[in-house]
């Protein structure tokens, strides 16, 4: 590692972008460098981080809520680090990264850290390099945003790596009955309406959430899915919004469930590395997916390259048997 | 309705050309020798920080200051442009839009310092703000407030100044985006509704005055080579305009309904390989506009032969106007009624697109008209789309562009053979001159009196007073463009329109040359280890994003991970991005001349951040002489017009990067 991990953690920009091209190396010959690496950054994550997820359908401002969002976490005395994931192309693998032209933000602020990702092949939407980089965030930044097309399934993955997720939609544009019928409901903790300038219709909106609200589950026990209304055009219920994610947030930690969720999102983590590795095929080589989450959950997850290549392991094991009797 | 010569012959269309550059001054003597030699009106053109209010000193009109027009930071520029030139007696075009309300405020605070009567003034400003986030890319703010300046200016002038046009709602950049036939004429009308819907509801205009600014509105159009087609488009926009103005709007008297239109032709799709050939096409051009009577061009610009090379000289402009006055004085066009009435299968064409631009328009309307539709980015997507689809014929052949992709071999050109002193350079020594005037006028004047007036337009545009208004007091009491621009960033909140290019869904098989070259990437890709990932965007003012969004859209899709980051970047921003985003390549798209300013600086800011290694690439207009000097300063490859195919652009890029990082492919 020609780079100092220390500066890293000081949050200097270059040390921190380096880092992250580090993790995203996916040479076989790189995987003992990050494993070191993701060990250090573990070990040094900050327990104050409060990791939120931002998610919609296309163009219900998601990027210009962003740069209203990021503005009122700095001048709350917070640094901010966000994620933008977008898409890749199944056909050519390339992808278009479009957010950062979007979020407007200081370039000299050193608490400020914006990286965009495709998704890369992987189904979900959330890439692998993903939960790598976020190892690397939540040694560096308070408040750490990652923001995802809602399309599919990356809502439900994106409760997997995020503490509060909101999702955001647009009054009288079809997402919000769109989005009841999905079922998506159960995710998220706080719903935001942009756009709420459009005054009719926002308030429509607001009380068809209003209605849907008292009939869905709620994603958390003890927590009633937040409703909150802005305007990135006239610049106003951002505060709100931010306050709410902070409650929820305090929330989080005054329940216990804080700790529990982040070792969950690590289980899962080497679940998804795993997937990607060995696919279904694995998992019936090991007994069964829930099998394999049981054997992740008995041992101390802190790295969780190190849990895959202890599974790994195990893999081979059990596979060289069977294939001698052949 | 038979053809006859018996008519008394119809007017000409009026012939102009677009200028202004350096300084007020140089401007003004430019001015005065023109009208001097029989010129009647004048057309300004103003440099990108006056078009974007900014100070010549801010960070962002670094190596634009009078470049692509003149500088205009305060009224004493504007003094000293119309410098004796009686502003009352000028037909004055001004090609402005995002600072509108603010130029038409120093040019009255100038005319009433000469002791004009506003009333009797008369000229035409764009304010057409619905292209800038759809092509040229000068926009400020956020589409509502947009919509509510433009409506400010055209009610101050209807009110105020009844001769004044107050906005030439333009297609022209849209076809230069890309945008087909239909598309042009769609999003061009539901731009018109939007406007005139927003004067309605501001209530600012008496009822019985609203067909005076049906009437003041009128549009700038673009032709392009398809002569026949581009023909039916005006027959069509002219017929459609008619009947949106009585239908919608209740405007009884036809003259109030007229479509009224300038040309100028297509000059994106003139070449610089044997820039010969575009005199024929300039012509063909120009033809669609003037040959039908019923939906003649009021006025006509022709780019100048050699456009695509560089800045035309006075001889190459000189040509495109002899070949107008051929046609109108000449030629027996003008002897004829309308040729066309009657033509069954110009009817059958002209049915077929008004039916597809009335379905496009409702589509439009469904989604909420054109303020929402712009947010969202519906506009510029379908026009990146049509642009790609159009790149892909070319480089398919499937569209012939002879000398581009056909009938390639040719006799060395004796126009061209002399290119030493061909084309007109703007002085370095501008910029430094207008910063120096513009602090020595900051340090002249009243401070108080501006911060009062600062005030004074704060609290006006909070209680509803109109802007223009306000915005003539801020001119009178020394206020600066800067500062203008400033403080209704403040107000209104700056705004990045969407670019258009990560919403475009459709990429083709990669198949043929794009199938080699996506596997290139990959192959790259493994070697690296982590996908080959580039920075796009655009540094300085100039906001023509067409070629850096088709490059975006291109490397997408033979697989490279884009970063894309749009428009107004400064180096600084191009540096910070390219290290946080972890990126390969940078690849930049520079226009307006600026490249030389610009290039230093950003390599500068490179170094600074231990970013050395990251290689530049460049495409824009960048002439034969200056290349040494850009490759002296850091940068692997330059890209000109010329280069057409993409896919040779993106071998180009894989080679620098596999070469930045030592890899073989």
């Amino acid at each position: 590692m020609d780079f100092n991990i220390e500066d890293v953690f000081r949050g200097e920009k270059k040390a921190v972008a380096h880092a992250l091209n580090l993790l995203e190396d996916r040479r076989p010959a790189s995987l003992e460098q990050n494993k070191a690496l993701i060990e250090k950054l573990s070990n040094n994550a900050r327990p104050s981080r409060h990791v939120i997820g931002i998610t919609g359908p296309p163009g219900v401002g998601k990027s210009s809520l962003m740069t209203y969002i990021i503005r009122e976490y700095r001048s709350r005395g917070k640094t901010v680090g966000v994620i933008t994931v977008d898409p890749s192309s199944q056909r050519s693998g390339g992808a278009l990264l479009g957010d950062r032209a979007r979020i407007v933000h200081d370039p000299n602020d050193d608490g400020v850290f914006l990286r965009s990702m495709a998704a890369g092949s992987h189904m979900g939407g959330l890439a692998w390099r993903t939960r790598h980089c976020l190892t690397v965030f939540e040694a560096v930044y308070d408040i750490i945003i990652i923001e995802t097309v809602g399309v599919g399934q990356s809502e439900t993955e994106i409760d997997q790596v995020a503490g509060t997720v909101a999702f955001i939609v647009q009054p009288g544009s079809g997402d919000i009955l769109q989005f009841m019928k999905a079922g998506i409901m159960e995710i998220p903790h706080v719903l935001v309406v942009n756009k709420a300038d459009q005054k009719a219709l926002a308030a429509r909106a607001r009380n068809d959430l209003m209605v849907a609200r008292t009939y869905s589950q709620s994603a958390l026990e003890g927590w009633e899915l937040q409703l909150v209304m802005t305007s990135a055009l006239e610049g106003w219920g951002h505060k709100e919004l931010i306050d709410v994610l902070e409650r929820h947030n305090m929330f989080l930690s005054e329940k216990g469930i804080l700790e529990a969720f982040r070792r969950r999102k690590r289980i899962e983590w080497v679940i998804m590395l795993f997937r990607e590795r060995f696919g279904t095929f694995g998992f019936e080589v090991l007994g069964g997916e829930e099998k394999v989450r049981k054997m992740i959950a008995q041992e101390d997850i802190n790295n969780p390259l190190e849990r895959l290549q202890a599974l790994e392991k195990k893999v081979f094991c059990n596979r060289l048997p069977q294939r001698a009797q052949r | 309705m038979t053809a006859s010569v018996n008519h008394p012959k119809d007017r000409p269309w009026l012939m102009r050309a677009y200028s202004g550059y350096a300084s007020a001054k140089e401007s003004n003597l430019l001015y005065r020798s023109n009208l001097a030699k029989g010129q009647t009106g004048l057309s300004i053109a103003f440099d990108l920080p006056t078009q974007t209010a900014y100070d010549s000193d801010d960070i962002l009109a670094k190596g634009e200051v009078g470049k692509v027009g003149v500088p205009v930071r305060d009224h004493e520029d504007m003094e000293l442009l119309f410098d004796q030139i009686p502003i009352e007696k000028m037909n004055t075009s001004m090609t402005v839009n995002a600072s509108t309300a603010w130029v038409i405020a120093l040019y009255v605070a100038a005319a009433q310092k000469q002791g004009a009567d506003i009333s009797k003034l008369r000229g035409t400003t764009q304010n057409d703000i619905v292209k800038e986030y759809l092509s040229r890319g000068t926009y400020i703010f956020p589409p509502k407030a947009s919509m509510r300046l433009t409506s400010e200016v055209i009610s101050y002038t209807v009110n105020q100044i009844p001769k004044w046009n107050p906005i030439n709602i333009c297609s022209y950049h849209l076809q230069e985006a890309g945008a087909t036939p239909v598309q042009e004429m769609a999003f061009t009308l539901a731009n018109a509704m939007g406007v005139l819907d927003a004067v309605k509801e501001s209530g600012h205009v008496k009822e019985e005055d609203f067909p005076n600014v049906v009437g003041r509105i009128s549009f700038f159009l673009n032709a392009g080579i398809r002569f026949i087609e581009e023909l039916c488009k005006v027959r069509v926009f002219t017929k459609m305009w008619d009947r949106i103005c009585e239908e919608r709007y209740g405007v009884s008297d036809p003259k109030m309904r007229r479509f009224r239109y300038g040309v100028q032709v297509n000059s994106l799709g003139l070449t610089s390989q044997q820039p010969e050939n575009n005199i024929a096409r300039i012509i063909y051009e120009f033809l669609g506009v003037v040959l039908s009577k019923d939906a003649r061009a009021r006025s006509v610009q022709l780019p100048a032969w050699n456009e695509a090379l560089g800045l035309p000289r006075k001889w190459d402009q000189q040509w495109s106007l002899r070949l107008q006055q051929i046609m109108a004085f000449e030629t027996d066009l003008l002897e004829y009624d309308d040729i066309f009435a009657g033509s069954k299968v110009i009817e059958r064409k002209e049915n077929e697109l008004e039916e597809e631009a009335r379905a496009e328009i409702d589509r439009i309307q469904e989604m909420g008209g054109i303020v929402p539709v712009l947010e969202s980015g519906y506009m510029k997507q379908q026009l990146v789309e049509s642009n790609t689809r159009k790149l892909r014929q070319i480089e398919s052949g499937e569209k012939v562009v002879v000398g581009v992709n056909r009938f390639e071999e040719a006799e060395p050109s004796p126009l061209t053979a002399d290119t030493e002193g061909f084309f007109y350079v703007v002085d370095d020594s501008v910029e430094a001159e207008q910063i120096r005037i513009l602090e020595d006028f900051r340090l002249r004047r009243d401070k108080e009196k501006v911060a009062r007036a600062l005030d004074h337009l704060r609290e006006g545009i909070e209680k509803g007073k109109n802007i223009v208004e306000l915005s003539i007091e801020c001119a009178r009491s020394g206020v600066t463009t800067g500062e203008w621009g400033k403080t209704m960033r403040e107000i209104f909140g700056e705004y990045r329109a969407p670019t258009g290019v990560s919403l475009v869904a459709a990429d083709v098989p990669q198949t043929g040359e794009a199938g080699k070259v996506n596997e290139r990437v990959r192959k790259l890709n493994d070697k690296l280890g982590r996908n080959l990932k580039i920075l796009i965007g655009k540094p300085g003012l100039d906001g023509h994003s067409n070629g850096a969004e088709q490059i975006a859209v291109k490397a997408r899709d033979v697989g490279m991970e884009v970063v894309y980051e749009g428009i107004r970047l400064t180096p600084e921003q191009i540096a910070e991005s390219a290290m946080q985003e972890g990126v390969h390549i940078i690849g930049l798209s520079i226009l307006s001349g600026s490249h030389l300013d610009l290039m230093p600086e950003i390599v500068r800011n490179m170094k600074k951040r231990g970013l050395a290694d990251i290689p530049l690439v460049v495409g824009g207009i960048i002439p034969e002489a200056d290349m040494e000097k850009m490759y002296h300063a850091g940068v692997k490859k330059i890209y000109t017009p010329k280069d057409f195919n993409l896919n040779d652009i993106m071998n180009g890029i894989v080679d620098v990067v596999a070469q930045a990082n030592h890899v073989e492919l």
